[in-house]
């Protein structure tokens, strides 16, 4: 689903900063009130919410840095998050509910229950990921309305 | 039972620590984990949960929570009310833990998630 027809309604770039919890969600609630905006179903909107902030929050707990993109058509929402950081080794593993590796500090902010990932796939018409270990993980995260 | 914010603090002695946002409810959803919150509440829900660091208020946020009632008394930050103020999302507390309150919730008609 790389192909992505017409007319652009909304393009947008963000930056997020690995361990910044006091900014944790800023991204995730800009897409949606920017996708409220324009008139979306309230339901695709917290869909696409929902997974940006899964999203988000990997990025804040176990990269360095993202360039995080939103694109939108009337066709298509798009967010991708390509990150700066240690890469994920084994992806299977990674989309099995319950696998976290989470800190204990994290835990304690109530993150890290190990369903990220699990969770953007079941809000996504469809997901990608691709990482390398020691590069970093683009995640591309699509919607159809 | 149809309720609202403001219904459900009156009738259950909350607290309110922030603005009241007057807004309907629809259930209520019991977590610790914000993970499980983005997962399983639905919207309209109650969010009862002991968190009260800031970053809770975008998770609610995000779900279309309806309010947060923190239990045994945890005191919250003043950073966390002044951005559910700027959200308009409503927190209160009760000196009840977790079950005490969900107990307090079903008499009241709320119903799960």
């Amino acid at each position: 689903m790389t192909e992505r027809n017409g007319s652009i309604l909304l393009c947008a770039e963000y930056d997020v900063h690995g361990g910044d919890f006091n900014r944790a969600g800023e991204v995730s609630t800009d897409i949606k009130a920017r996708l409220k905006k324009i008139g979306f179903d309230p339901g695709l909107v917290r869909r696409v919410a929902i997974a940006s902030f899964e999203a988000e929050m990997n990025v804040i707990m176990h990269a360095r840095r993202a360039d995080v993109r939103l694109e939108v058509t009337p066709e298509l929402i798009y967010v991708e998050f390509k990150d700066e950081g240690q890469g994920i080794p084994d992806i299977d593993l990674a989309m099995q509910e319950g696998y976290s590796t989470s800190t204990p500090e994290m835990r304690r902010l109530g993150y890290g229950a190990g369903i990220g990932l699990p969770t953007i796939k079941r809000n996504a018409s469809q997901l990608e990921i691709d990482s390398k270990v020691a590069e970093g993980t683009v995640v591309k995260i699509y919607f159809t309305p | 039972m149809n309720a609202d914010v403001a219904t459900l603090v009156e009738k259950l002695g909350l607290k309110t620590l922030n603005g009241l946002y007057n807004k309907e409810i629809t259930g209520a959803f019991i977590s610790d984990m914000v993970s499980d919150v983005m997962n399983g509440a639905t919207p309209g829900n109650v969010w009862v949960t002991v968190q009260t660091h800031k970053n809770i208020i975008a998770a609610a946020n995000l779900v279309d929570v309806s309010i947060i009632i923190v239990t045994r008394g945890k005191t919250v930050p003043k950073e966390t009310l002044d951005i559910a103020d700027r959200v308009e999302m409503t927190i209160c507390s009760t000196p009840l833990e977790t079950y005490g309150l969900a107990v307090k919730l079903n008499r009241a008609g709320i119903e799960p998630s």
